[in-house]
């Protein structure tokens, strides 16, 4: 029989949690355990059906130790194609909500729920699985060894799964901490905690487990997210709950303490998240895509540990102008500055791996990808620390610039380098000679970098403006305009916003199509793509 | 070390290193790159001695500067203030009739008390001061709580129906539920909207009419016409705030909704609220 202990281990677990919602605290709590009840009962059930009764002799073989384990990587490039439609469809969602108020649809569907549903669906869910299945496919190939730790694996990847199930239904039901990015109330931390360390085990012990001589670039990045985010989760989420059998907790700090390490969390995972861990997708999904060399090693190094060291600093910045002690704040500025080039060495990296293969932006729609990605890393990673400085930062803060510069970076950005790696894996992961359709890639490539340009541009107009009309003072000394009318003057940008996402949603429904499609073994007939091998080029001097 | 390799295509040495095809070419770091990062560190450390930027036990270096987000912040509400020239002190010891009766500060008076509405007000009355279904136009001249300066002083000043205000403006309509029958609550309600002249069956308005005298004239008054003094909205002239046709005005009958406006005086201080009457003051309906 397949899978003994975990399967009597999830039936513990079901029955334990049907317990829990017997004898919760608060309906909320309750109604959250029934959630997982079901869930859990329905992976028992799942897991039952796989059970084998066959003699030993005749049971599967255990995989050779030499043999990557692709099956887990598999699941999860269908789950980041997944999350990443829902997000982008929740996402488009909110944006008609701020449109056209009457779409707020009470209590389960309204704006302050499905806000943070939106952000933890493309951050986590998508971002998260996009991390989690492309480590496990470049940790395996750049270290020729197994993933470690064997069904351990299995665990991560399903246990992500029940977190993301977790948060997105406790976002809905009401609960939540109020700590952005940060929402899921103290057990759902609990949970993630744990699988995150079993992650880091699995990561940990594949590197331990190299046959390489050396650890590749972008295995730093990806292990350094991974620690760094267990760090910021556990101390961010520091909290006592009411009642065990209750939703509601209280944080460990308070006040102004409370405010900065909340963002040197949020900010943190803006660094370890959306940039070192996808950093350390583009070290290997680049240079396998373009088939060149690295541009330059001695970058890489130089630009990591000062990425590394300096990104934990910055957070301070999200708090400019508050009650934060002026000396942090100038800390959070400066650090943010000192931030830029060490960024930028991610972006040159990137971007001179062409070097000898600079045609294949116009031959291979993937390349193109990555490199509007890259593109866009960079240009994100300067106005980040621009909008850090405070005189920018007291015009820009809390307006619609501040969206337009966090989706300029995730869209743009984490969006595009991940839909790279997942038209990059999906052909090998599936044993098929190419993808479904370059063509579409090709259409969801311009779909999204036009839906993304609409988006930014407009995001960009309307927060200036937002900030302009909030600062705005007559001769006298009196304020001009009253909240409402800056509301209603941002009416045309929110529409054109949702144009924008609508787009890149489309965009994202278009890969999910062509990713099934080359799933199923289906080619379609397609031109021939021009585009010699690099060899026969020019060298770039 | 790895054995040397040269990439083919630039001619450029790797590190000698592969993993899974990848190789590193051994580029130095490219001279703007760095500068740039060295030019922002140095930046970086001549702002953090300008400015506050070391914590210490107890407190955190001041910086050559001296800068201070608090201090910046006083000095541009004391510039602020100088700018206004005086006025807002003069406001502080005027009476009202003085402060209409002066040009210069009724100007002056008219645009705070604007600025201090939309910062306000806006979310209840509106942009415009128009209003909206429960909350008063205030353009116009049908004063629930009267419309001279003094009583939009008092108005605003001690809110309505305020429970945390002891000279809030309270008044409340009786719920005529156990008072009067369903169908005597509808010939009550059509004798109202026959005021505005809408014609209405005679057959209800009459009835209405003696019920409406019995019942509702200490408060509405003999012509409808409201009284300020209890915050009894006139009938007679079509505007309402709460119910409009038969069927709301028979519910409002039943059971009253009364708006509440908090006081604003402890909010914003008596100089804004002096304003803020000087300006509804100047919408039009002001008397």
């Amino acid at each position: 029989m397949n899978y003994v202990s975990e399967t009597i281990g999830l039936a513990i677990g079901t029955f334990l949690v049907l317990l829990a919602a017997a004898y919760a605290h608060d309906g909320l709590f309750a109604a959250h355990m029934w959630v997982l009840f079901f869930v859990l009962l329905l992976s028992t059930v799942v897991l039952l059906r796989k059970a084998s009764f066959a003699p030993q002799r005749f049971a599967v073989r255990p995989p050779a130790k030499s043999e990557y384990f692709d099956e887990v990587v598999k699941y999860g490039t269908i789950a980041t194609v997944f999350w990443g439609v829902v997000g982008f469809l929740v996402g488009v969602v909110v944006a008609l909500q701020l449109a056209f108020p009457d779409l707020n649809i009470e209590p389960w569907f309204n704006f302050g729920r499905l806000r943070p549903l939106h952000t933890s669906a493309v951050v986590f869910a998508f971002g998260g699985n996009a991390l989690i299945a492309t480590s496990f496919y470049v940790v395996q190939r750049t270290c020729r060894a197994r993933l470690f730790g064997g069904n351990l694996g299995w665990y991560v990847f399903w246990g992500y799964q029940l977190f993301i199930v977790m948060a997105a239904t406790g976002y809905l039901l009401g609960i939540t901490q109020g700590r952005e990015y940060a929402e899921p109330e103290w057990y759902v931390d609990l949970f993630l905690t744990v699988v995150w360390v079993a992650y880091l085990a699995v990561f940990l012990g594949t590197i331990l487990n190299r046959k390489e001589p050396h650890i590749y670039v972008a295995n730093w990045f990806y292990l350094a997210f991974i620690v760094t985010i267990a760090m910021l989760h556990v101390v961010n989420n520091l909290a006592v709950p009411v009642s065990f059998l209750g939703v509601k907790s209280y944080s460990a700090f308070s006040g102004v303490q409370d405010a900065l390490t909340q963002w040197w969390y949020g900010h943190n995972a803006v660094g370890f998240f959306l940039t070192a861990g996808f950093l350390g997708m583009m070290y290997y999904f680049v240079p396998k895509q373009v088939n060149r060399p690295v541009y330059s090693y001695r970058l890489s190094i130089i630009h990591f540990w000062a990425l590394i060291f300096l990104y934990i600093w910055a957070g301070p910045h999200h708090l400019h102008y508050t009650a934060l002690p002026d000396w942090a704040q100038t800390l959070g500025m400066v650090f943010s500055i000192m931030l830029w080039m060490p960024s930028w060495g991610g972006m040159i990296n990137g971007l001179m791996t062409l070097s000898g293969a600079w045609d294949k932006i116009r031959t291979d729609p993937i390349v193109r990808m990555m490199i509007i990605a890259i593109a866009f890393y960079g240009m994100s990673t300067f106005e980040g620390p621009m909008m850090s400085i405070k005189a920018v930062n007291s015009l820009s803060h809390y307006t619609d610039w501040t969206i337009g510069h966090v989706h300029s970076g995730a869209l743009g950005w984490v969006g595009m380098i991940s839909f790279g790696a997942v038209y990059y894996m999906t052909p090998k992961l599936w044993n098929r000679e190419r993808l479904y359709s370059l063509d579409l890639v090709n259409w969801h490539f311009w779909l999204a970098t036009l839906g993304i340009v609409v988006y930014a541009a407009v995001m960009w107009v309307a927060g200036v403006q937002q900030g302009l009309m909030w600062r705005e003072y007559d001769n006298q000394g009196f304020l001009v305009y009253s909240f409402a009318e800056t509301v209603a003057a941002m009416f045309p940008y929110y529409l054109l916003r949702a144009v924008g996402g609508a787009m890149y949603l489309a965009g994202g429904l278009i890969m999910a199509f062509n990713v099934t499609m080359t799933i199923l073994g289906y080619q379609r007939d397609e031109r021939v793509r021009g585009g010699a091998s690099p060899a026969a080029l020019q060298p770039a001097e | 070390m790895a054995e040397k390799h040269i990439d083919q295509l630039s001619g450029i040495e790797t590190t000698g290193h592969e993993w899974d095809g990848i190789r590193e070419l051994n580029n130095p770091l490219p001279r703007w790159w760095l500068w740039t990062f060295y030019a922002c560190i140095l930046w970086s450390i001549g702002y953090a001695i300008a400015y506050p930027s070391i914590p210490l036990l107890t407190d955190a270096t001041k910086g050559l500067l001296g800068y201070s987000s608090r201090a910046e912040l006083t000095a541009d509400l004391d510039g602020a203030r100088v700018a206004q020239g005086g006025l807002l002190e003069k406001i502080s010891t005027s009476s009202l009739q003085e402060i209409v009766a002066d040009p210069q500060l009724s100007q002056f008076a008219t645009a705070g008390g604007a600025a201090a509405f939309r910062v306000n007000c806006t979310p209840c009355h509106g942009t415009g001061a128009t209003g909206g279904r429960g909350y008063p136009n205030l353009n116009d001249d049908d004063w629930l709580w009267g419309g001279d300066i003094d009583a939009l002083y008092q108005t605003i000043a001690h809110g309505v129906r305020d429970p945390a205000d002891g000279e809030t403006r309270i008044s409340e309509m009786p719920a005529f539920t156990d008072m009067l029958k369903p169908d005597e609550v509808r010939q009550v309600a059509a004798y109202v909207v026959s005021l505005t002249g809408t014609p209405r069956d005679p057959a209800m308005v009459e009835p209405g009419k003696q019920l409406f005298a019995d019942n509702c004239v200490s408060c509405h008054g003999e012509k409808a016409e409201g009284n300020r003094d209890l915050g009894a909205p006139s009938l007679a002239d079509a505007i309402w705030l709460k119910s409009q046709g038969e069927v709301e005005i028979a519910r409002q009958i039943q059971s009253p909704k009364h708006g509440v406006m908090p006081a604003w005086q402890t909010r914003l201080g008596d100089v804004a609220v002096k304003q803020l009457a000087v300006y509804i003051h100047s919408l039009g309906g002001g008397e």
